[in-house]
């Protein structure tokens, strides 16, 4: 008599490596890991079927610390070789983890790519605004006039936004979160693993030695509820303290205002429901300047369509139901062909 | 019931002369479409018996203007009733469809060679394009050669007339009218062709038909017409080993090769590229054999190519990744951490005239260099080169053996003039071929990524997806005992020795070199690598049919050599090595054996005719 296997569910240390982690006291890498691993005990992962995949990077260490398969590669290529392990085996739950450097600067190219061929990963981008492994100099997403050792004198180059290239790149899924927020954090990310599709999940997480307090307008808890607005599908967009603000249309033009409910004649009908499968919604929410506006997190965008390794793998399905493959024996003896006699 | 008393009687014409061989160039506008004639004769000389070798040569530009010389598209083939090594030196004869084609081949045309020419190109306007200041029909220029004028667009428009071609669609039929007329002068049967117009045009018959007439009445010119005693010639069939032929490319050997390898390793196989010349053709064949489970991913860049391919193998299939120089310089960080990760994955270059973009559909073999040292750090890996079409197959499958054996790229060298040119194959076997099944790690008792197998030192390959045996991998330095991170000095000395070991031992494992002509020592040893095999296996034997002391020794696996090379070589008074590159094996036998090798060099694009060959050889052994 067979005896019924149980399956223990694993708990968030589970996924935790023997190997001691190594980013700077106070990274907000910690807290992001903490959230990863309970994310994965959370939706039932198995080690063994999990890949964590990484560039160059203080973030891309990440593949080490976790107790699942892992391979830390080169710089900005992580997205190119997940595609080859997810095309190699589809069943893989593969995860690549990249820093604003890494996605945005030299693998902006492959990052582009994965997100056009809606690869089915989730891809986690931890924003800092600053390379760190190399001691600081300013990144792709570095705002205007940032001091570092490459510009003493400020940065004069405008920052990339990562969510808005994801959305132009034709992203299905696109979510935003704090390192911190590990109440939250770990939702988003279950809402990325469960998207069939490329998840591209922007972190912004605090570099404590190079650009420590980049956020800290919007991420202080204190002022949180008046600088940040958590999206939720189907529910209306109201932020702040007393919860009677919100984003609406502006009259006569395709952008958003912040509304204030009660003041104008502006009651919770005139604020917008957030669609996450709304496109251009996501893109506006993206692009929304602060102080002006509230930082919008939680899921942006999210509207599944057919994966990159689902295509390749059924076109070759359809190819061996069209033609059986013959024996290599018969490949190389068709077309034409003629016979020496001895 | 009436009997017929008349006798039918042949046309006296002169007969056929005998050849033991023939070097025929067809050239003409990138639009005549030379090479699919070029094809075609091909295909009927190898049925009439013959061996034979191709070369196409055609233009960068995909459309160049027309009647232009950088437009004009050749195709060479060498054939005879004995054993065919290249394409040929120097054509006897030159089918030259247009002012240009006769512009750009002509100084190549072997004195008293034979030039049959379209006169109804010879426009002025056509001439002035092709740059003639006069008409060299006529003016003397080619006296030296013997010039038969047909006005073949005139009287191809003629025999298609019954189909209703527009004008255009008629002379599109001109390259059937002059091979008709090639068939002719070498006696081959238009069957095959018939046969393959068929099957071509069988949605539009009327175009099969015109190209079949076109085909037809080129054929009875020559049957017909009095061309100055000029009766065409026979070449008889050639010794050839008995067996099933085909004509195949480099690139479809290669292909096919590659899958065979990966069948015979048990994997499946999954190739990463980016198109670039001369290398795409792999790309195009190996994505029709999706039915063999062949996964091939066309990548945003070359980068991208092959790290997708190294993640395949991450996962467990077998990754594999091609290109040309310029292409092989952009993976050069990803081979470093596919040699630092250890695993298997087959990356070929195609390899083409350089540095940089240099002459894309020009051949050379310029990259031994790149392949075997051109990395940074220590970064051993194992590097063979095909040297002709058909050996492509086999170094395909050699190529599969050592990296899933050995746990590490291999790189293959072939070039545009391998890929490119097709020759007769006596069809393989896979039954003669051993099978080498990869392993994967199961079994989680004392695993780690790094254990190594005691012989081969080939770490343990487990993939993702395997319980308990969840590791990372990574290009950080690895501890030797744990497979973790390690900036250990000592532990780094290590991992770097034993990297280097594992490769040094695959000469354990292959063939000791033997010589292809010629005795194990003497005055002098040819040495090459690559395309060079034909002309220098020509030149050796004519050298050796008159007595001089010569060997051929060709080198299939270039990294690391076999383990005798140095012992052969320095039985040899003398070595010389051509390659058509700046004398890059010449530097690695230096400096590996310190043997006094001599290059013989050439870098213009072309395969080394076996005349320059043999003067060498000659050079050295005559004086």
């Amino acid at each position: 008599m067979n005896a019924p296997t149980v399956i223990e569910k694993l708990t968030p240390k589970d996924f935790a490596s023997d190997q001691e982690l190594r980013w700077c006291p106070g990274c907000g890498d910690y807290a992001i890991i903490k959230s990863v691993h309970k994310a994965l005990a959370d939706l039932g992962a198995t080690k063994e079927n999990t890949v964590f995949i990484s560039g160059i990077g203080c973030a891309a260490r990440f593949p080490y610390y976790m107790s699942t398969y892992g391979f830390h590669t080169i710089h900005g290529r992580a997205p190119a070789i997940a595609t080859g392990v997810k095309l190699a085996n589809p069943d893989l739950d593969v995860w690549v983890v990249s820093g604003d450097g890494d996605a945005m600067s030299i693998g902006g190219n492959h990052l582009l790519h994965c997100i056009r061929r809606n690869v089915d990963l989730q891809f986690l981008l931890f924003n800092n605004e600053i390379y760190g492994l190399t001691k600081g100099q300013y990144s792709p997403t570095s705002k205007v006039g940032t001091r570092s050792p490459s510009t003493p004198m400020g940065s004069v180059e405008n920052p990339i936004s990562a969510t808005h290239f994801a959305l132009g790149a034709g992203a299905r899924f696109v979510a935003r979160g704090i390192d911190t927020q590990q109440k939250v954090l770990p939702g988003v990310l279950e809402r990325a693993h469960a998207h069939r599709g490329m998840s591209f999940v922007e972190i912004f997480q605090n570099c404590i030695v190079y650009n420590d307090g980049v956020f800290d307008d919007f991420t202080d808890r204190k002022s949180a509820d008046d600088t940040q607005i958590h999206v939720e599908h189907g529910k209306p967009l109201i932020f702040g303290k007393d919860r009677n603000r919100g984003l609406r249309l502006k009259p006569g033009a395709l952008e958003l205002e912040v509304a204030t409910i009660g003041e104008d004649g502006i009651g919770e009908s005139d604020i917008m429901v957030h669609d996450e499968t709304n496109r251009m919604l996501a893109t506006m929410l993206t692009d929304m300047p602060r102080p002006e506006f509230p930082v919008a997190l939680g899921v942006l965008y999210c509207d599944p369509a057919d994966t990159y390794e689902q295509g390749v793998v059924s076109q070759i399905d359809d190819a061996k139901a069209k033609t059986p493959p013959a024996a290599l024996n018969d490949l190389l003896r068709r077309g034409y062909t003629w016979t020496v006699s001895a | 019931m009436a009997t017929s008393t008349a006798v039918k009687l042949d046309p006296v014409k002169p007969a056929r002369r005998d050849l033991e061989s023939v070097v025929v160039r067809f050239a003409g506008d990138s639009g005549d479409g030379i090479q699919l004639t070029g094809g075609q004769f091909t295909q009927a000389t190898a049925v009439a018996g013959n061996d034979l070798a191709t070369f196409p040569d055609f233009p960068a530009e995909i459309r160049a203007p027309v009647g232009t010389t950088f437009g004009v598209s050749a195709f060479q083939i060498n054939f005879g009733s004995r054993g065919i090594l290249t394409s040929g030196d120097r054509p006897d004869v030159l089918i030259a469809l247009n002012p240009a084609a006769l512009k750009v081949n002509i100084s190549e045309l072997k004195p008293g060679g034979l030039i049959i020419t379209d006169v109804s190109t010879f426009s002025e306007r056509n001439l002035a394009k092709a740059g003639f200041s006069e008409n060299p029909l006529g003016d003397g220029t080619l006296d030296k050669f013997k010039v038969i004028e047909i006005d073949i667009s005139k009287l191809t428009l003629e025999a298609v007339k019954p189909f209703g071609l527009t004008n255009k669609e008629g002379l599109r039929c001109k390259n059937l009218w002059t091979l008709g007329l090639i068939y002719w002068v070498y006696n081959r049967d238009r069957q095959v062709t018939i046969d393959w117009l068929n099957q071509k045009f069988a949605k539009r018959p009327e175009l099969a038909q015109a190209n079949i007439a076109a085909l037809n009445a080129g054929h009875a010119y020559g049957e017909t017409v009095e061309m100055d005693d000029f009766a065409g010639f026979t070449v008889g069939a050639a010794e050839i080993a008995p067996g099933v032929y085909r004509n195949v490319s480099g690139a479809e050997a290669m292909s096919w090769g590659l899958l065979a390898g990966s069948q015979l390793a048990g994997l499946k196989l999954f190739f990463g590229s980016y198109p670039i010349t001369p290398a795409s053709t792999l790309l195009h064949i190996l994505s029709t054999l999706k039915q063999y489970d062949v996964t091939t991913f066309q990548a945003e860049d070359e980068i991208a190519a092959i790290c997708a391919a190294i993640g395949a193998s991450y996962a467990g299939q077998l990754g594999m990744t091609s290109s040309s120089g310029p292409g092989v310089a952009l993976k050069t960080e990803a081979l470093g951490l596919a040699i630092g990760v250890e695993l298997p994955l087959v990356l070929v270059n195609s390899q083409r005239a350089g540095p940089s973009t240099g002459m894309p559909t020009k051949t050379e073999q310029s990259d031994l260099y790149q392949a075997v040292f051109g990395r940074n750090a220590d970064s051993p890996l194992a590097v063979v080169a095909a040297r002709s079409p058909g050996d492509c197959f086999d170094v395909g499958i050699e190529a599969v053996r050592i990296a899933v054996k050995y746990m590490t790229p291999v790189i293959v060298l072939t070039d545009g003039y391998i890929a490119n040119a097709s020759e007769p194959w006596l069809i393989p076997s896979m039954d003669d071929f051993a099978p080498f099944p990869a392993e994967f790690r199961t079994d989680p008792e004392g695993f780690h990524p790094f254990l190594r197998d005691e012989k081969t030192l080939a770490r343990a390959w487990a993939v993702p997806g395997t319980p308990g045996l969840e590791h990372r991998i990574g290009g950080i330095e690895k501890d030797y005992d744990s497979g973790n991170i390690s900036y250990d000095p000592d532990n780094h000395q290590k991992m770097t020795d034993v990297r280097a070991e594992k490769i040094a031992r695959i000469a354990d494992d292959i063939p000791e070199q033997t010589v292809d002509q010629g005795s194990a020592s003497g005055r002098l040893a040819v040495v090459g690598w690559g395309s060079t095999y034909g002309p220098i296996s020509g030149a050796v034997a004519n050298a050796c049919a008159d007595g001089l002391d010569v060997a051929h020794i060709h080198l299939r696996h270039l990294w690391p050599m076999p383990r005798n090379l140095g012992d052969l070589l320095s039985g040899f008074e003398q070595v010389l090595v051509p390659e058509m590159n700046t004398g890059q094996l010449r530097t690695v036998l230096r400096s590996e054996y310190l043997v006094p090798a001599e290059g013989l060099n050439k870098v213009n694009g072309k395969p080394f005719t076996i005349a320059e060959i043999e003067d060498a050889i000659r050079d050295r052994l005559e004086k």
